[in-house]
């Protein structure tokens, strides 16, 4: 190749790999193989992330001073159906957390329950996935102790968390009836010490728009994993089968199954 | 030292410098496209009929993780800010103070409910940014945007998206920043990017220089000046590894293996500031490469680093 031919060649090439880029950008984030490349990070950032972080290293606990005076609430602030707001009213004594699946004892708890179960109380940062930061005192039973007294199977892997609150509105009232909220985590999130099933926020029953009348803490995860309104804990090999396959209700719709980060 | 590891093929010898200095006396005057021409070859204040020997300038690795990086930056700069679109506000601290944002983004809306104003607030200040920052037009819809579809990836507001081609170059760009830092480490480069003593007193002049377009010749444009070193610098081993850490201290679980992060950028919220920043300094430094790039000749530069040949333009300014 010639001199001036192969400098009109990186010339033009330059030129036009630039304008593709531009004008696919917005096509390319919709191309199925696109997405598949991108995202195989999360699997790379999971081990080393968990690889540096190890089992138990604890997210930082704050001092009273720093809580936050109102605590941000996100996502669904008050599930619209009968039966949560019957539960409302009735100051959630008959809430039950069911734990079951691949178990050896199958358990279901009440608020009280949880309350009789020894309590861990932390002071923790909650990290939204839009980027902001709230500080706020978490009460709650331990998920270990719960999961010790159900005995998970040797092949459980996962504790899928079944909420109250619904997400989509299918006959276009105005009120969410139907899609309720899941997340997942590994045994391993499961049985951190930091890891509760929260009751309480700032010495006070958890409040409706937080998560009432109980909710999960995983400190070192982002707030999306932190199911609220928890109705069901159940243990699982694989959660490919349940909703969209992802393993959470926002993962079905794109975000990482792994929230560290 | 040359350029490029001091890995020099070809060599300008004095004699032809020499020779050149003289040859500059008798710059005859050009117009219009042949002046325009050698201005894209050669930028300001160059002698398009000068004697110019050739010089290998850059090294093959620094040339594949220069477009690499190039690439890679603009990923992440265009996600990054699709993520910082989903809360268009920033803080310093360990959380968010959402009443007193140093830095804001917002939309308004008219009394029939549409949004017809965008704002952006800086400490005790606002501004009406509506059509770029605040509130953009996408597809005939005025939005309520932080930034517009055009500098966002993906365009429309899609945050789990923005997230997943952020977190695929972050490693890229980590990983392509690793091998030139290790290269510039090991094989001397790093000399080549170090602003000397020498280099500090010559800022003044050096600057000087630049304002009034003289750009190095002969010897003395074998070398990165004053300014340069100082720029590429502070953006390699500077803004690089801060935009990393900064980019670590947000994901919470990194905050737990490595509770120095946080305690280092005093809290969260202020890393994602610094991040912030960082991302902009990369892009003020885009700009400013590009202007010396254009004005230091595009042509001669850019293909010094596709191909790695560089034409010196003979002269004794050896500064």
């Amino acid at each position: 190749m010639s001199d001036a031919s192969r400098r009109n060649f990186l010339r033009s090439a330059t030129l036009t790999a630039g304008a593709l880029t531009l004008a696919g950008c917005r096509s390319l984030s919709q191309t199925q193989w696109v997405q598949d490349v991108l995202y195989t990070a999360e699997g790379l950032t999971r081990r080393v992330q968990r690889l540096f972080a190890g089992t138990h290293t604890l997210a930082k606990e704050y001092a009273k001073s720093d809580i936050a005076p109102v605590f941000r609430a996100n996502g669904t602030l008050n599930p619209p159906t009968d039966d949560y707001q019957q539960h409302v009213r009735d100051g959630f004594v008959d809430w039950e957390v069911k734990v079951e699946g691949l178990v050896e004892h199958p358990l279901t708890l009440s608020i009280a329950d949880l309350r009789k179960l020894p309590s861990r109380t932390q002071i923790t940062r909650h990290d939204c996935v839009e980027g902001w930061s709230c500080i706020g005192e978490w009460t709650g039973a331990p998920l270990k102790l719960v999961l010790a007294m159900a005995r998970p199977k040797p092949n459980a892997r996962y504790c899928v968390f079944y909420c109250a609150d619904p997400m989509t509105d299918t006959d276009n009232d105005g009120v969410a009836d139907d899609d309720f909220y899941y997340e997942s985590h590994d045994l391993l999130e499961c049985t951190h010490p930091q890891t509760l099933l929260a009751y309480q926020l700032n010495g006070k029953p958890l409040p409706v728009a937080n998560g009432a009348p109980v909710r999960l803490r995983a400190e070192r995860q982002l707030g999306y994993k932190q199911a609220k309104y928890i109705e069901r804990i159940e243990l699982v090999e694989s959660f490919a089968h349940i909703g969209g396959g992802k393993g959470g209700y926002w993962e079905d719709r794109g975000y990482n199954w792994y929230g560290g980060i | 030292m040359l350029w490029g590891g001091g890995r020099a093929r070809i060599k300008v010898s004095g004699e032809a410098i020499g020779a050149a200095g003289r040859a500059r006396g008798v710059r005859k005057k050009q117009g219009g496209w042949s002046s325009l021409l050698g201005f894209l070859q050669f930028g300001a204040n160059s002698d398009p009929g000068a004697p110019r020997l050739p010089f290998y300038r850059h090294a093959l690795l620094v040339r594949i993780t220069h477009w690499l990086n190039a690439g890679v930056l603009l990923v992440m700069l265009m996600s990054g800010l699709q993520i910082f679109n989903a809360h268009p506000a920033l803080y310093w601290g360990a959380q968010s103070d959402f009443t007193h944002p140093l830095l804001s983004f917002s939309a308004f809306q008219n009394s029939l409910g549409q949004i017809d104003r965008g704002v952006t607030q800086l400490g005790p200040w606002h501004f009406d940014t509506t059509g770029v920052l605040g509130a953009s037009w996408l597809d005939g819809t005025l939005l309520a945007r932080a930034f517009p579809a055009w500098a966002t990836l993906p365009g429309p507001q899609w945050l789990a998206m923005g997230r997943v081609w952020h977190f695929f170059f972050a490693w890229l760009f980590v990983i392509n920043g690793g091998i030139f830092a290790f290269y510039a480490l090991t094989r001397g480069h790093i000399r080549d990017l170090t602003p000397t003593a020498r280099d500090i007193r010559a800022l003044p002049h050096d600057i000087m220089q630049h304002a009034k377009l003289r750009f190095p010749k002969g010897e003395a444009a074998k070398r990165y000046n004053a300014l340069q070193k100082l720029a590429y610098f502070t953006v390699v081993f500077v803004l690089g590894p801060l935009v990393v850490l900064t980019g670590l201290t947000m994901s919470p679980t990194m905050d737990a293996a490595f509770p120095f992060l946080p305690w280092i950028f005093d809290g969260r919220q202020s890393a994602r500031t610094i991040h912030f920043i960082c991302a902009f300094s990369f892009l003020g430094f885009f700009m400013v490469h590009i202007i010396m790039v254009v004005l230091s000749g595009t042509w001669n530069n850019i293909r010094s680093m596709i191909t790695g040949r560089y034409l010196i333009e003979a002269g004794g300014e050896d500064v």
